[in-house]
């Protein structure tokens, strides 16, 4: 034993004498996890979030979250002697001032479009494979509740520097918030502690975007990231991979090295970001004055679906009993919303009420062998991005030369006729990838090399696949649709028939598929 | 002093200090609000309105009207000045190449010669707005910078975009971008109104208001890109276009070959 061995076992023992921590770290140090990169998605999301907290602290030593009235006189000439919040005044100071300010501004603002854009992905990456079913099902409703908190945050936290662009955003919120029926007025005036500006909200909105949103989202992460720990790790279906098995690296040292070097990638191109390209200008927009707006006023890209199903909803508005109801934001701004977001939240549920399925899962789908919940992804990212485009419909028009007008149209048509066409489509290219591999493992890969027969007749050689691609082509299970009778057994109608009728048709949808090659559709192509 | 009473009570002493006065002051004003036109000798200035006149009557009339009354497809020039001329002309918007939602900027077709001509001679037709002169145009010593931003994301902003990059309007209508507008066109556009424009009259915004606008946008043009690459200087939607492409594609293609090289 060499000296540095002793002086390290000394050490090592010292601590798990007073803390016992040894059984611990062993057991959980060589915990599996799988290998694949979209497991990776998720920690772009949690590292942001580390950048985040190390930024937004930084920045929170200059910032002042107060709406007290100040005339500038820092170093920004165009805005000299302007009467402004102190809270924009103190941004411009953390701009153009404080040493470093502006990379930590910056950095911390693309690392929120990271943080944001991750979670996308992330949840892409969750939706597709199937990874939310039984027994993920709570964390997938965390996330969600954690994709709906970002946006939030994001919102509040762009809005914190009360520049032009952000209190117009403030006012659009407000506009959202007046528009639920009766109690929309009392609402938006408890949230602004009186008439739109006021002098509250800066504040109000600091303590929720440092103190209270901080602190849920850290609860919920360690909940969500306790949960993967307990649960394990789902996998891709292979050789000698089951329901009940993780095939992978210990997380100590394979992980371990892998997870805290994407720490430092992920820092390295959100610092790589803020150090080469502008984001959020607020010394070019101005400070917030409720009489001025500029063209071009959009949100930060998370919200900009949002914005988009506002810019094109039609004018409907209904006057009754002395109340106005707008339409066009309720309907926008709150009801889809609200129904995408719930949709989202039970999806694992109502997938289950389908399939009939209540087993557990830590095998993945391939996205191609379930057709129906693929073709619903699509949709919906469709809907998403045909409302984030609307988002953009001005720029989009003069980039372009194309009519504002014309962008709108397409986006008013669009989002209701593009959804349902992804759906369609993509369940097509579903069901022929299906046959493609069917195919492959029937008949091999075609290796390109042509024969010509002693009669003259040319063939393509195949080569038999392995029988690891082979297997992993053919692991998925097919369920059948589910059976449910409309009678029972002495012949009554079953109560609520008409439900069985709708969850047998979504049932039968949801079964269609190629049917996968069976080891006696193998021996008989052999046979030939 | 007789001699200088006696004159004073004569019949014809009233009218004759009448048209003596009306002499003095109808000089005085015709110096005092001489512009870059009086340079010019009556003769030369007749010769010039000759020429507007003449090339008028061969590029312009045909839409707008042998004696400037508009058409179908264009408006009467009566009462449009001389500032509108020469922002039409001068900016190469008229005369125009195709008849789509907007006309656009392009290189002028007729050179500073002939567009003073032309202006000369639609102004001599009826009163409008003059060509703003040198003088009125110094925005370095008469205009502020702080005012001139205030005034412009009061007035400009919703339509030009908060850097003076220009947006969009109805029906493929578009506010164009202000960056490299010369002084003189951003000063005649606010005076005139060309197209969607509204007029900014000197009762709206003075004319000192106006050279602290063209200070403001000025800067606006000069400023370096101090948060880095500006993007654009159109908001958070090009932001949003980066980081989903080279910000998640960079860490998305990292994760990618993360996962590669344990295999």
């Amino acid at each position: 034993m060499t000296a540095r061995e002793r002086v390290a076992g000394t050490v090592a023992n010292y601590v798990d004498e007073r803390t016992g921590a040894a059984k611990w770290m062993k057991k959980n140090l060589t915990k599996v996890f799988p290998d694949h990169w979209s497991f990776l998605l998720g920690e772009i999301v949690l590292y942001s979030f580390i950048i985040l907290l190390l930024s937004g602290t930084f920045l929170t030593f200059w910032f002042d979250p107060s709406q007290r009235e100040v005339i500038y006189d820092g170093s920004y000439v165009p805005l000299q002697g302007l009467h402004m919040s102190a809270a924009y005044a103190s941004t411009l100071h953390i701009s153009f001032e404080i040493r470093g300010g502006m990379l930590m501004r910056q950095i911390h603002h693309w690392a929120a479009l990271i943080f944001m854009a991750g979670m996308v992905v992330h949840l892409m990456r969750v939706y597709f494979t199937g990874a939310f079913r039984k027994p993920r099902e709570f964390n997938w409703i965390i996330g969600v509740g954690l994709l709906t908190l970002g946006i939030v945050e994001g919102f509040l936290g762009y809005s914190l520097p009360d520049d032009l662009l952000s209190g117009t955003g403030i006012r659009i919120a407000e506009a959202i918030i007046q528009a639920l029926p009766v109690v929309g007025s009392y609402l938006a005036f408890f949230a602004f502690g009186g008439a739109f500006p006021g002098e509250a909200f800066i504040p109000r909105i600091f303590t929720v975007h440092v103190l209270l949103l901080p602190g849920i989202f850290l609860a919920l992460i360690t909940v969500h990231l306790m949960l993967v720990w307990y649960q394990k790790h789902t996998q891709w279906p292979g050789p000698g991979r089951t329901e009940k098995n993780v095939v992978g690296y210990p997380l100590m040292p394979a992980y371990m090295a892998k997870a805290g070097g994407f720490f430092f990638i992920v820092f390295g191109v959100t610092a790589f970001l803020g150090a080469v390209a502008s984001i959020n200008p607020i010394w070019l927009y101005g400070p917030y004055n409720p009489g001025q707006v500029s063209a071009g006023s959009q949100p930060d890209w998370y919200m900009g679906w949002l914005d988009g199903l506002v810019r094109m909803a039609p004018p409907l508005e209904t006057y009754l009993f002395g109340y106005t109801i707008s339409w066009n934001i309720l309907i926008p701004g709150l009801i889809i919303p609200g129904i995408l977001f719930t949709g989202m939240a039970l999806y694992p549920f109502i997938e289950s009420w389908i399939t009939g399925d209540k087993r557990e899962h830590h095998l993945l789908d391939r996205p191609r062998n379930v057709p129906n919940r693929t073709a619903l992804g699509a949709m919906s990212l469709t809907f998403m991005l045909v409302a984030l485009i609307n988002g953009g419909n001005d720029i989009i028009a003069t980039t372009f030369s194309l009519s504002i007008n014309q962008v709108m149209w397409f986006s008013r048509i669009g989002i209701i006729v593009l959804p349902p066409l992804a759906f369609v489509i993509t369940k097509r290219i579903c069901l022929s990838l299906q046959r493609a591999d069917r195919e492959l493992v029937l008949h091999g890969r075609e290796t390109g090399r042509l024969l010509m027969l002693p009669h003259g007749e040319f063939v393509e050689v195949h080569e038999p696949i392995s029988p690891e691609l082979a297997w992993k082509l053919t692991a998925h299970e097919q369920a059948p649709a589910l059976v449910l009778a409309d009678v029972d057994a002495r012949g009554v109608r079953r109560a609520g028939s008409l439900k069985n009728k709708l969850r047998k048709r979504i049932s039968q949808a949801n079964a269609e598929s190629i049917a996968k090659p069976t080891a006696n559709d193998l021996k008989e192509i052999e046979h030939h | 002093m007789k001699k200088l009473s006696k004159l004073r009570r004569n019949a014809f002493a009233s009218p004759l200090l009448l048209a003596l006065a009306l002499f003095a002051i109808g000089t005085t004003f015709s110096v005092a609000s001489a512009t870059t036109k009086s340079e010019l000798s009556v003769q030369q200035r007749s010769a010039q309105i000759a020429e507007g006149k003449n090339i008028f009557l061969k590029g312009c009339s045909s839409c707008h009207g042998l004696n400037l009354e508009g058409s179908a497809i264009a408006p009467s020039l009566v009462g449009v000045g001389a500032a509108s001329v020469d922002f039409q002309v001068g900016t190469g918007r008229m005369p125009v190449a195709d008849l789509s939602q907007q006309i656009a900027r392009k290189e002028p077709v007729y050179n500073e010669e002939q567009t003073a001509a032309l202006a000369a001679y639609v102004a001599s037709t009826s009163l409008g707005p003059e060509i703003p002169t040198e003088s009125m145009l110094n925005y370095e010593r008469d205009g502020n910078t702080a005012e001139g931003g205030t005034l412009f994301r009061t007035n400009c902003a919703m339509c030009h975009n908060f850097a003076g990059q220009g947006g969009a309007l109805t029906q493929g209508k578009y506010a164009p971008t202000l960056m490299g507008v010369e002084p003189k066109y951003i000063y005649e556009a606010m005076i005139t109104g060309p197209q969607a424009m509204p007029v900014f009259a000197d009762k709206t915004i003075t004319p000192a208001e106006k050279l602290s606008m063209i200070k403001w946008i000025k800067a606006a043009e000069n400023e370096p890109q101090l948060g880095g690459a500006a993007l654009g200087r159109v908001g958070p939607v090009t932001e949003g276009l980066l980081v989903w492409t080279l910000g998640l594609g960079l860490l998305i293609g990292v994760a990618v070959w993360l996962a590669t090289k344990a295999r």
